[in-house]
């Protein structure tokens, strides 16, 4: 099992035809994801890497029973992309576009929450995407470190990600799913909803959980693992010795209520009995050790 | 983006926003001919910089003379000013807004800004302006009122009632409040902000509800389509070499210590500083060549950790996604003697083509280790950086 996407996931793109879409639709295809077709308004009609060319999302769906979309649309077309894959009833968004106005995504998640428990699984924006190794790859994070195996990666970062991956397929756990949330101010899926899916998943072992700096989501993460989670999980949090910025006036210290450190996170997430390690170089060896033990037990 | 005060007020004059009337000058002849136009005997001269706080610093004076107006423009204009909100950094001020002086019956707090938490746009009140805010969110909290609005129907008049009754505020001053925060609220949509904060909110002896002070962020995400805003950045304000990065597409932060850093991802970017950290090194900066990791970005980025004068050895940290590893040690290497980088450069490189890129440097004559992951890197950095 994997959790959100697997071999029969059906995969369209959005911004099909453009530099970056091509590149990695290109990708995707030799990994062996169903990309069935894809979506550039005005192409419609047309073939593109041997797959259909739809000039709006309905149409590929119609016509390709895609659930699954993702986003390579300039930022400041992003949003528009994420409603009209809602509309047509994806059930998989992931938007890898970076830099869209915050604005737009208040507006997007103000519709999914409306819509509850039919909203899709809104992936990112601003992040990798999401692969279930082996079985179906959808964004763009480097193929050949994957090898599917038995943890469930959740993080912010992008690069950090591959790096959580790699240790991993070192140690030779391998991953079940790996999830890129994104780092924005308003993002999609996050760790809790990552997390209450990996406590699911019957293949899923050891999760790690990649957080940093600013906000409190994983403070809140924290909090659900105490409640919620069974399975053994392992934490990493980027920027313990990242310097402050500048600021304009006290209101994101308010909103915050003087949380959201580094060191606030820790605290939080080993009270809820999370492995948190010091040095990312360790995720992979401790998600290793943990998972031993857990099966001496 | 920040904009600073006088040009934040400017905007709230456009959404109905009271505030005290005000001229921002450059020069003490200016601010002489401000007053005079003003009126009164009793201003206000506050510098204008991007950060909060100023008043701490004698960035914000009141004076009741002309003589004490020209003497303040004078040890403000020209010189620099660091406040507790500027992390250290001294800005320049090349501004002062002049205003008229309001004499102040009682102080609020008003602010709006993109909550993460809620997902919208919340507006948060306190009867307790001044610089003690952060303290008082701290310590009782339940001083701070929190108004969250529906992005589907906007701010609704009932909302802002519920502030103003919270704030104990009487007659006409609910509906003047709730003409600020409708203002405000338009002002946020319409500008893409994503903070905009009033500290203090006065009500005046002449019993009228004014902004004091006003501080905007504009969404960088959103300046695409907000020119008007765009042309009133203060490049003053920033730091020289973090915009330098900036444009060549690099986000740079320049620390204390003595190892610099060039890695691809910001996470990834901190990860390796706090590497260098937990193995007893400084790192000298935080760079993160971001997306799309060409030779060209690679030798800026050494030219850019260069500039820093107490840098004794180069951590590499570059994760290959999309740019394959090869090309990238060809690009380190290209750009190493492009820039005639001497110092050691330690390289960890992960990724499509790592081993192949690992190889290439391993076999050049310039002064460059390869690691094996990332322990050894941060370890070797360190060490050439303690000789």
């Amino acid at each position: 099992m994997s959790i959100l996407i697997n071999k029969d996931t059906r995969v369209i793109v959005q911004g099909f035809t453009g530099k970056q879409g091509s590149f990695h639709a290109r990708q995707a295809i030799e990994y062996g994801t169903q990309l069935v077709g894809g979506v550039t308004p005005g192409k419609g009609g047309q073939v593109h890497l041997e797959r259909p060319v739809f000039n709006t999302v309905q149409d590929a769906v119609a016509e390709t029973g895609a659930d699954a979309s993702v986003i390579y649309v300039p930022a400041a077309m992003a949003a528009d992309a994420i409603l009209e894959a809602t509309e047509a009833g994806i059930r998989v968004i992931v938007c890898i576009t970076e830099g869209i106005p915050v604005q737009d995504m208040i507006r997007v998640k103000a519709l999914h929450r409306q819509m509850g428990d039919n909203a899709p699984y809104l992936i990112g924006p601003n992040c990798p995407g999401i692969i279930t190794p082996d079985e179906c790859k959808i964004g763009i994070m480097p193929a050949e470190i994957h090898l599917r195996g038995s943890t469930g990666i959740i993080s912010r970062s992008g690069t950090l990600t591959y790096e959580a991956v790699r240790q991993t397929t070192v140690e030779g756990l391998g991953q079940s799913t790996c999830i890129g949330i994104g780092g924005d101010l308003i993002q999609g899926m996050n760790f809790i909803d990552c997390l209450a899916l990996f406590e699911q998943d019957s293949e899923t072992e050891v999760i790690i959980l990649v957080g940093e700096i600013g906000g409190t989501r994983e403070e809140t993460a924290a909090e659900y693992i105490r409640e919620h989670v069974t399975k053994p999980v392992v934490a990493y949090i980027a920027g313990m010795t990242a310097p402050h910025g500048r600021r304009m006036g006290h209101a994101g210290a308010i909103i915050s209520g003087g949380k959201g450190s580094a060191a606030d996170k820790v605290i939080a997430l080993e009270a809820a009995g999370v492995n948190v390690v010091d040095s990312p170089a360790e995720m992979g060896s401790t998600a290793s050790s943990l998972l031993a033990n857990s099966c001496n037990r | 983006m920040n904009l600073h005060e006088y040009q934040a007020k400017s905007l709230f004059t456009g959404f109905g926003i009271p505030v005290p009337a005000s001229v921002p000058v450059g020069s003490a002849e200016e601010a002489l001919r401000a007053a005079e136009n003003l009126g009164g005997n009793s201003w206000m001269v506050k510098a204008q910089i991007y950060a909060g706080s100023r008043e701490l610093s004698g960035g914000v004076k009141r004076v009741n003379s002309t003589e004490d107006l020209t003497a303040v423009c004078n040890s403000l204009l020209g010189k620099t000013l660091a406040t507790p909100q500027t992390d250290g950094e001294h800005l320049p001020v090349n501004r002062v807004l002049i205003e008229q002086a309001v004499d102040i019956k009682q102080e609020m707090y008003l602010s709006a800004l993109v909550d993460r938490d809620s997902e919208t746009i919340t507006f948060m009140a306190s009867t307790q302006g001044g610089v003690n805010i952060e303290d008082i969110a701290e310590k009782s909290p339940e001083k701070i009122i929190h108004i969250q609005v529906n992005p589907c129907t906007g701010l609704q008049a009932y909302q802002c009632r519920q502030v103003a009754f919270a704030l104990d505020l009487q007659g006409s001053h609910v509906s003047e409040l709730t003409d600020i925060m409708l203002g405000l609220y338009d002002l946020f949509v319409y500008k893409d902000l994503t903070l905009v904060e009033i500290n203090p909110l006065v009500i005046s002896k002449e019993n009228t509800i004014l902004a004091l002070d006003a501080k905007l962020t504009i969404d960088d995400n959103a300046l695409y389509r907000r020119p008007d805003l765009r042309e009133m950045r203060d490049t003053t304000q920033e730091n020289i070499k973090e915009a330098r990065a900036l444009e060549s597409g690099i986000n740079y932060i320049a620390l204390n210590g003595n190892i610099g850093c060039m890695v691809n991802g910001a996470g990834l970017a901190m990860a390796t500083m706090d590497l260098i950290k937990l193995h007893g090194g400084e790192p000298a900066n935080f760079l993160d060549v971001s997306g799309g990791t060409t030779a060209e970005k690679v030798a800026e980025s050494f030219k850019l950790i260069l500039t820093e004068p107490d840098v004794k050895a180069i951590l590499v940290n570059i994760f290959g996604g999309m740019v394959h590893c090869d090309l990238i040690a060809e690009g380190i290497i290209q750009a190493m003697q492009e820039v005639s980088v001497v110092i050691p450069v330690i390289v960890f490189l992960a990724g499509t083509n790592a081993a192949q890129g690992l190889d290439i440097l391993a076999q050049s004559s310039l002064n460059i280790e390869t690691a094996s992951d990332l322990t050894e890197a941060a370890r070797k950095a360190v060490a050439c950086a303690a000789t």
